[in-house]
């Protein structure tokens, strides 16, 4: 509290009313089993195609070597982009031995230079699609919302099977994000346009060495 | 024309093009919500009461998860405020402002800072207050008002789009939908790198762990968050719930009831500031709990109204609103929902939105795809009800103390029945009154065959 005597009064008087406003028999917790919660793709047995699966259904591109990567960036005039800089010697590099320009430093004054951006995925729901971000394994929020592309790098052991089980994950972080395809919008007569505010292109790259070096810091 | 509600009255003067673009759009969300939840769960319907039984549990004990919610966002090193009504918040609101020369605020989709008009008096105060979802940017940039929950410009059609954008220079009229969208993305990604302050709502507070979920899919939450460094969020009370884990349920129902996505596309899970060595996002973080109105509503016969979550499932479904659009409901919430809510939270000005609750056929549809099976019918009676036994009349109502009395005198009644056989002689189509003439342009009077069912239950043969 930013401690005015009227927000005190205020707190006290609502928790005052709330009191006196429950009910004779309140409704008791229900009893439930996470098991109804999941959806037809819920019980993933292979997590990876799974996630894969449901992941391109919304959308998104999902790679495991640099070559589609970097074909799809070309095709899309996406080629100046920023890297985590963890992540620069297993994607980071190949895409700037492509001849591609890649930046581990992000400028905010520069947002609009950067094409794509390669950040850390902390997870993934199968059942959904979705990839899940953290403020503790993301290198910049901004790097991951405001390029066109946004690339995700996903180690396949982090996926979780279903959203209850996603949810048992949480852990401590103070800022988890799912992102379940590119940002989107029907506003205008109900026409589905992606590309709104954050991702027009949402790619997960799976990759299972997460046993990454010291990072390079080439920039442009 | 006779007399009518204000209600009825605002949808008689609807043009045309308005009508079918809402009813258009309504139909296609109702069947997108279908086929989402039945392709995905065998027992969709166990899924909305369980949903419904978690969120009246809360309700029950608000007081007690509000006062978890809070503890664990103190915690956390969220400052929570409360207001009692709207004035208070938005001064509240400008105030934290204020202290911290905040000038340039962004602002992601929020019924509740709709419901206090937070963006007029910020902007009335000097600041600059710019709502980043698409179609409430457009309803700012019109001075419109939004006409659904979800889809705030459901009245509007492109080329109207297009003449704001040219008018407010955003480019030379275009109205394909993805330039208006590309052009909107481009305007605002430079105010939320200028913005000093981002606000916010929140879908739901989790008690256990005071994580606020926000869900949006456009991504303007997060980008309203990521440049700067003050994030306040507004919050109704009855946003809580109890556990992360009851999340399950609810984001499961939520994206499919809104719009038929399995997931909104950014759901985001804040406890609190950004963490440490994290370069974007607040390094201060507000929570104003908001009751204006709640804490009543819970008191009253109606508090189930408050497990809502504004999915707009019900507003779609609804034929009355389905002709008359969302802003013949004269407030934030239109529909069924609206129907309801609007009346309960002005309070003292119950008068003023009585005919809500009458504009309904009582056919019960919104109740069936309600995720958190809200008994709406049955409150829009006890409405109907308040408003009689407070003496509020509806123009344009029949007057019905003759047909009670026709109805409780069974002998005056036979004998009307046998003489109203008469009505078969009369030329309807001749009769001068343009009512009567209006109404069978498109409905045929059937034959009149009153007293008949008496006449057979006196002579039927019993089994
Ligand atoms: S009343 Fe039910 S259907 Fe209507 S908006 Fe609220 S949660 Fe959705």
């Amino acid at each position: 509290m930013d401690g005015h005597p009227e927000e005190a009064m205020n707190r006290n008087d609502l928790f005052q009313k709330l009191r006196a406003s429950a009910p004779a028999s309140p409704e008791p917790y229900p009893d439930y089993d996470d098991a109804m919660l999941l959806s037809r793709t819920g019980h993933p047995t292979d997590l990876e195609a799974s996630f894969r699966q449901q992941f391109t259904s919304i959308n998104g591109y999902a790679f495991d070597s640099p070559g589609p990567l970097i074909s799809l960036l070309r095709a899309t005039a996406n080629t100046r982009g920023y890297c985590d800089p963890a992540l620069f010697p297993i994607l980071g590099q190949p895409l700037a031995d492509a001849g591609l320009e890649v930046s581990t430093l992000y400028h905010r004054s520069r947002y609009d230079d950067y094409q794509f951006g390669i950040t850390r995925a902390s997870g993934a729901i199968a059942e959904t699609g979705t990839l899940i971000l953290t403020d503790e394994q993301t290198s910049d929020r901004l790097a991951a919302l405001s390029p066109w592309v946004h690339v995700a790098v996903l180690d396949p052991a982090t996926i979780a099977p279903s959203i209850p089980e996603a949810i048992k994950r949480f852990g401590s972080s103070v800022n988890i994000i799912w992102v379940t395809g590119p940002s989107r919008t029907a506003d205008v007569e109900g026409i589905l346009i992606e590309g709104v505010h954050g991702p027009g292109v949402q790619v997960a790259y799976l990759s299972p060495v997460l046993s990454w070096t010291a990072p390079a810091s080439p920039s442009f | 024309m006779s007399a009518r509600q204000p209600i009825d009255q605002f949808a008689a003067s609807l043009p045309g093009d308005r009508r079918s673009s809402v009813l258009g759009s309504c139909q296609a969300a109702t069947s997108k919500r279908l086929t989402a939840l039945a392709d995905d769960f065998a027992h969709a319907d166990d899924l909305r009461r369980l949903a419904a039984r978690i969120k009246q549990h809360t309700l029950d004990h608000l007081d007690t998860y509000l006062e978890a919610a809070t503890a664990r966002l103190e915690e956390q090193g969220v400052k929570v405020h409360f207001a009692s009504e709207a004035e208070e918040a938005r001064s509240l609101i400008h105030q934290i402002l204020a202290e911290r020369g905040a000038k340039r605020i962004v602002k992601a989709k929020s019924m509740v800072t709709e419901e206090i008009h937070l963006n007029d008096y910020l902007i009335d105060r000097g600041l600059e207050c710019l709502e980043t979802d698409l179609g409430e940017f457009i309803i700012q940039i019109d001075g419109d008002i939004p006409s659904h929950i979800i889809r705030p410009i459901t009245h509007k059609n492109r080329r109207e789009i297009a003449q704001s954008f040219e008018r407010e220079g955003l480019g030379a009229y275009n109205d394909d939908p993805e330039v208006i969208t590309r052009r909107a993305r481009v305007h605002l990604r430079d105010r939320y790198m200028k913005s000093q302050a981002g606000i916010t709502g929140a879908n739901f507070v989790c008690a256990d762990s005071g994580r606020i979920v926000l869900v949006t899919n456009e991504g303007n939450s997060r980008f309203s968050m990521a440049p700067n460094p003050l994030h306040i969020a507004v919050v109704g009370i009855e946003k809580i719930i109890p556990r992360d884990r009851d999340l399950g349920v609810f984001l499961n129902l939520l994206a499919r009831s809104a719009t038929g996505q399995r997931l909104t596309v950014y759901t985001e899970f804040l406890r609190g500031p950004k963490a440490p060595g994290q370069p974007s996002g607040p390094e201060e973080m507000h929570v104003v709990f908001l009751d204006n109105g709640r804490s009543r509503i819970l008191g009253s016969d109606c508090r189930e109204i408050l497990r809502c979550i504004r999915c707009g499932a019900c507003q779609n479904v609804c034929p009355v609103y389905r002709q008359a659009s969302g802003h013949a409901y004269r407030s934030t919430y239109g529909g069924p929902i609206g129907a309801v809510l609007t009346p309960l939270l002005a309070g003292d000005d119950f008068a003023a939105f009585a005919d809500l609750p009458k504009a309904s056929s009582l056919c019960g549809a919104c109740r069936e795809v309600c995720p958190v099976d809200i008994p709406i019918p049955d409150m829009l009676l006890k409405l109907r009800h308040q408003a009689h036994d407070a003496g509020i009349r509806s123009p344009g109502a029949p007057p019905m103390a003759p047909f009670a009395e026709l109805a409780t005198r069974p002998v005056i009644w036979r004998g009307a029945m046998t003489l109203s056989r008469a009505a078969n002689l009369v030329p309807t189509q001749l009769l001068p009154v343009p009512a009567l003439q209006s109404w069978l342009k498109l409905r045929t009077l059937p034959h009149w065959r009153g007293g008949e069912f008496r006449q057979w239950m006196a002579t039927r043969k019993k089994p």
